[in-house]
């Protein structure tokens, strides 16, 4: 803000991108970057959001490795695991004409304050064999944010290296590449999921989500390779050249990091499409499967039993719904972010600023 | 070049089902006294002696017969040809996914176009949130409500179809909201608009309440013309601009010739109709739309010709809408129905009698009922990407500098949005447009199983579940196919409908 007024002078012309420019005066690249992305209120709530569901489901019911039958476990602050049933407590706890198992979450409304403030035992309820549902749930929403982040970070991996080489190095390369990308691509992704995860699903969801990964890169792929066609097509690249660097060096060094906006946008996008796909897939009875949980599965399970225990249904849902949201609001805001073209919003407040900026300099 | 990429994809899946399954997993606990006869029987006739890559060249040669007319595509595990089980799903599927898809177009893209218009507006926001909202719904969860609230409870409702005050006023406001934000403008005009919306909405909402209109649902002659009028006056505000006299003559007049005409076509319209006659009320209402639109101008004819056009094709889909909604209160009261009309699963009703099978309203109802969820369902998934892609696109037509021309030399800002930004905006959709139609099959996969529909979805559960390899590369052959025709046909389109792009030679 300081050093705006010095360098003032070197603006001779009124145009509309003074606005903009004059934000961004004395930043770097990244610093704008993030300037505009802790702007945007949607992506920076999503974000919070999204950190403080991964933290409470995270510690809740702990972790839990290896195979279901046998895992090792790290405990976590919730008193109740997926693995302790009690169908005497689930009966004892019965409401609504005899169905077993309701949820002690009520706090406030049942005019106010009917069964006072209360987590409760099952704030949300319990099956009926008298298994905690909130640990259930939990348990669902930890392996639907690992198989997010594993197909993520795996997508992304092999997307992007496929598309760079395929982007920078065109002709045979770029054609063989572009046919494999095809080829995967042809298949709906649900077709493959499927068919691995009537195999696997029973391996638990780490697996799964490996395999999940290496077909999910293909668009990804796409979109990479198109970047890379535009920039390696640029000066920079010609002036690293020249000075010798290597194609390793030219690839990682200079054109990536002028790429990163698409990967990571896309990347979100990938995420929030795995998070729906996992689901998807256990719900079909192609993912996980009992005893383990997911939240598809949940779903899938208590579906029919919506009319009576609705809180059966509504939990998983809701999980996955504020999940997938926060990402897509983040990959909204990092895509205003990374692509300046998208902003031109130029609010009231803005265009008083640039007249008061213009008049002052005459 | 494409066949090399479906040869190579379809090696690829016929690989990875044929060792992700195995078939004689089933016989693991059997105590069939012939076990041993029936595992050998399966070898044999599954071929799992001869490892897959082999397998897939026999597979293959009856695909390869194909290309002269001869395609065969083995048996089912149930020894049913392969041909016949998708000959069967295909129109299944097919039927479910138009309706949905058209739907989701449309309203996408003008929803997506108008917030790209009004950009930054509170309208603008809130169709942005509801859209990631859609974008993360999966659709099964979405298919769970929708059973219960618009089919278990929407047949409660109907025993006694009275609307509370409370909800008429609700949706009332809310129908203003969205029409406002549409319209947009001051605050003032913002507000009047507002009003004056749920005040329609609310009487229209009283009326249908008082009248007991779900038991007896029907459009009459004042609602199709007064929808017929408003599509005149979309079209001809698409088209000319309503300041157009001779625009607003061709349009009005064709509206009122729908109207004029809506009791003549009633006999064209009769029990024993078939689809036929469906085709030839469009075909009717569509040359008198065109000849009123030829009529009014003796210059610059195609203009209106098209006004007439468009507005016609749209004012018969009331007409045909009201003619099923005449067999509704017979179609509820049946035997077969008992009352409860939205059905939650299942494509069609297995108790209708012939009687009513054999009319074309009553059966057509009877489907359109079926489809009433999963189109819903489909709808509200697809939509939002189109809502997303036609915003991005449309904006960044509107940031170029020929836009900047066409306002700068004084275009109506109509003119400028219409005929300089949507024509343009268009032209990325129409790839999107193709690509999904191939899509169509991962998108059934779920919603066919959620709804118990029998199309290619199901036939490909079953084909994983029962480790069914020639079934399942049936499916994913026809998949694959027409992903890759579609990308073709989409670049031959791009290249057509933009000449910047032409296709290499």
């Amino acid at each position: 803000m300081v050093e705006m007024n010095q360098k003032s002078e070197s603006f001779v012309e009124k145009n509309e991108n003074e606005i903009a420019n004059r934000e961004t005066e004395g930043l770097s690249q990244r610093q704008i970057i993030l300037r505009r992305f802790v702007k945007h209120k949607a992506a920076m709530v999503s974000l919070f959001a999204l950190i403080v569901i991964i933290l409470f489901v995270f510690t809740a019911t702990g972790l839990q490795f290896g195979n279901i039958n046998n895992p090792s476990i790290v405990p976590g602050w919730w008193p109740h695991s997926i693995s302790d049933i009690d169908p005497e407590g689930a009966i004892a706890a019965s409401c609504n004409g005899g169905v077993p198992g309701c949820p002690t979450l009520d706090i406030f409304p049942k005019f106010i304050d009917g069964d006072r403030a209360q987590i409760g035992e099952h704030p949300f309820g319990t099956d009926i064999i008298g298994t905690d549902y909130f640990a259930l749930v939990m348990r669902g929403a930890q392996q639907s944010i690992a198989v997010m982040l594993i197909v993520g970070l795996l997508g992304v991996g092999i997307g992007t290296v496929i598309g760079a080489i395929a982007g920078y190095f065109g002709g045979m390369v770029d054609a063989v590449l572009m046919r494999l990308t095809d080829m995967f691509l042809v298949t709906p992704v649900i077709v493959i999921g499927a068919v691995i995860g009537f195999r696997i699903g029973n391996l638990g969801v780490i697996p799964l989500a490996i395999l999940l990964g290496f077909f999910a890169w293909m668009g990804l792929a796409r979109f990479v390779r198109t970047e890379f066609l535009s920039l390696r097509e640029r000066e920079f690249v010609d002036a690293a050249r020249v000075a010798g660097a290597s194609d390793r060096r030219i690839i990682f060094k200079h054109i990536l990091p002028n790429a990163i906006g698409v990967i990571i946008v896309s990347g979100t996008l990938l995420m929030s499409g795995a998070i729906i796909l996992e689901t998807s897939l256990s719900y079909l009875g192609f993912g996980v499967k009992p005893p383990d949980v997911s939240l598809g599965l949940l779903i899938s399970q208590y579906q029919d039993t919506f009319t009576i225990s609705p809180w059966l249904f509504w939990w998983p849902g809701a999980l996955i719904v504020s999940i997938a949201l926060c990402v897509n609001f983040i990959g909204d805001g990092l895509r205003d972010a990374f692509d300046p073209r998208q902003r031109r919003h130029v609010s009231m407040k803005d265009r008083k600023m640039a007249k008061e900026l213009s008049e002052k300099r005459g | 070049m494409m066949l090399v990429v479906v040869f190579g994809a379809s090696f690829l899946a016929f690989n990875l089902q044929a060792y992700s399954s195995d078939p004689l997993s089933a016989f693991g606990e059997s105590t069939a006294v012939n076990k041993n006869y029936l595992i050998a029987k399966t070898i044999r006739d599954l071929q799992l002696d001869v490892p897959p890559p082999i397998r897939y060249f026999s597979w293959l040669r009856g695909i390869v017969a194909g290309l002269w007319g001869d395609l065969e595509m083995g048996l089912t595990r149930s020894n049913i040809p392969v041909i016949e089980v998708l000959a069967q799903a295909i129109p299944v599927t097919v039927k479910l996914v138009i309706t949905a898809t058209f739907l989701a177009i449309v309203f996408g893209v003008s929803v997506g176009m108008i917030t790209a218009i009004r950009q930054y507006s509170r309208f603008d926001y809130g169709i942005t949130f509801v859209s990631f909202l859609l974008f993360s719904l999966p659709i099964f969860w979405v298919a769970v409500l929708l059973k219960e609230f618009m089919a278990i409870q929407f047949n409660d409702f109907l025993v006694d179809p009275k609307i509370s005050p409370t909800v008429v006023l609700i949706i009332a406001l809310l129908f203003g909201l969205v029409v406002a934000g549409f319209v947009g403008g001051t605050r003032l005009g913002f507000f009047s608009v507002l009003l004056g919306a749920a005040v329609f909405a609310g009487a229209v909402l009283s009326y249908v309440s008082a009248t007991r209109w779900f038991l007896e649902p029907a459009l009459g002659i004042f609602g199709v013309s007064f929808l017929a009028l408003c599509s005149a006056a979309i079209v001809i505000q698409l088209i000319t601009g309503l300041e157009s006299k001779k625009g607003l003559r061709a349009g009005f007049g064709t509206a009122i010739a729908v109207a004029l005409l809506y009791y003549p076509l009633q006999f064209l319209m009769s029990a024993d109709a078939s689809f036929l006659n469906v085709i030839a009320v469009f075909a009717i209402l569509i040359a008198a739309g065109m000849a009123i639109g030829f009529v009014v101008s003796s210059i610059d004819r195609r203009v209106y010709v098209r006004i007439g056009l468009f507005t016609a094709l749209i004012a018969t889909f009331p007409i045909i809408v009201d003619r099923f909604m005449s067999e509704f209160s017979g179609y509820m009261n049946s035997d077969a129905i008992g009352g409860r009309p939205v059905p939650t699963l299942g494509q069609a009703n297995d108790l209708l009698a012939p009687e009513q099978l054999e009319n074309f309203w009553i059966s057509g109802l009877d489907t359109a009922l079926h489809l009433v969820l999963p189109t819903i369902a489909l709808t509200l998934i697809s939509f939002a990407g189109y809502v997303r892609f036609s915003r991005g696109s449309l904006l960044e037509v509107l940031n170029m500098d020929y836009i900047r021309t066409a306002r700068a030399k004084g275009l109506s800002e109509r003119t400028v949005i219409v005929r300089h930004g949507m024509r343009n905006a268009f032209l990325p959709l129409t790839t999107i447009l193709v690509n999904d139609f191939a899509g169509l099959l991962g998108g059934a996969i779920i919603t066919e199983g959620v709804f118990a529909w029998k199309g290619m979805g199901q036939v490909f559960n079953d084909a994983i579940r029962n480790y069914d390899l020639n079934l399942f590369m049936g499916v994913f052959i026809i998949s694959a196919t027409l992903t890759v025709l579609a990308n073709f046909v989409a670049d031959l389109l791009y290249g057509v409908v933009d000449p910047r792009i032409r296709i290499r030679k």
